[in-house]
């Protein structure tokens, strides 16, 4: 349910529907501290620094998308918020990507 | 004359312009964090040698303030909740805890700050800490305007709800969106910096 959907009809049905909402914000703030604690705990293993940055990166994924979905309702958006996060998206993966080529051409010169 | 789709949907859209406005600024935030997540890759990889985040770094704090912000998405998610039930007392209390969450972040980040600032730690000293001051400094500087927004919505902006609530319940939301991505751009800084 977005606020666009419900701030115009503020209405009893509403409220139901708002309180089964606040039980999915509890559980997902439950989940967001177990996975805290997961990303320090798995930290004190001293993995090789590629599975560290994985598991790590894995685990603030699924944080982030947790937060994304529930807490900014992402679950439930209009088509035109996916298609701006869709182009954002492309754009972040060029960002990082940049980076990464360089890095991996730079290891094949040394080569 | 009067802002435009503040309450009723538009119709091609299907969303109102402030819901939309705030989505854009969004996505222009992750290319701004997306830029200087992409320059500490170029950075560390190009580094002859790197040190763990947690050598140098107070991870214990960092975590405290990992489940303080969470605690504060929360509390937001919640005082926009409570409008939506129309118990603007409620509202209040969830928004007064956010910003106190907020609050409680900034002053742990100062104890940080100051105690590397002692060991003459400074931005200068070496390329981990220089890209740690200017993440976590963009960082803190986004806690602190998303607390002005909403100390403003807490105090002399909750006038609105009197005169307008639907109003006033997508703009608490809109502030909202921007403070969960705060929390979110966190999620991700708190495992880069501190313990990789």
């Amino acid at each position: 349910m977005t606020s666009d959907h419900a701030a115009t009809s503020m209405t009893g049905d509403h409220a139901v529907d708002i309180d089964k909402h606040v039980r999915v914000y509890i559980t997902v703030f439950v989940a967001l501290m177990v996975l805290t604690v997961v990303t320090v705990a798995v930290s004190r293993f001293h993995f090789p620094v590629p599975i560290a940055v994985s598991v790590a990166l894995i685990v603030a994924t699924i944080k982030g998308a947790l937060v994304a979905c529930y807490f900014m309702h992402l679950v439930s958006e209009k088509k035109l918020i996916y298609a701006v996060l869709a182009l954002t998206v492309v754009f972040f993966i060029a960002l990082i990507a940049l980076p990464v080529f360089t890095v991996s051409d730079g290891y094949w010169i040394a080569e | 004359m009067e802002i435009p789709y503040t309450v009723e949907v538009r119709r091609d859209t299907g969303l109102t312009n402030g819901k939309i406005g705030i989505w854009l600024f969004l996505a222009s935030e992750v290319m701004l964090f997306g830029a200087l997540f992409a320059s500490y890759i170029l950075i560390r990889t190009g580094a002859p040698s790197w040190p763990r985040g947690d050598t140098l770094l107070d991870v214990p704090l960092a975590t405290v303030n990992t489940i303080v912000l969470i605690s504060s998405s929360v509390t937001m998610v919640m005082a926009w909740a409570s409008l939506m039930r129309r118990r603007f007392g409620t509202f209040r209390i969830y928004m007064g805890a956010t910003i106190l969450f907020g609050l409680v972040f900034l002053v742990i980040k100062y104890f940080e700050y100051s105690h590397h600032l002692h060991l003459g730690e400074l931005p200068s000293t070496n390329n981990f800490l220089a890209i740690y001051y200017t993440l976590t400094g963009l960082h803190g500087l986004h806690v602190f305007g998303g607390m002005v927004v909403n100390a403003y919505f807490w105090g002399p902006g909750a006038k609105l709800w009197k005169t307008n609530p639907v109003w006033f319940t997508n703009r608490v939301e809109h502030s909202g969106l921007f403070w969960h991505f705060v929390d979110l751009v966190w999620i991700f800084l708190f495992p880069t910096l501190y313990l990789l």
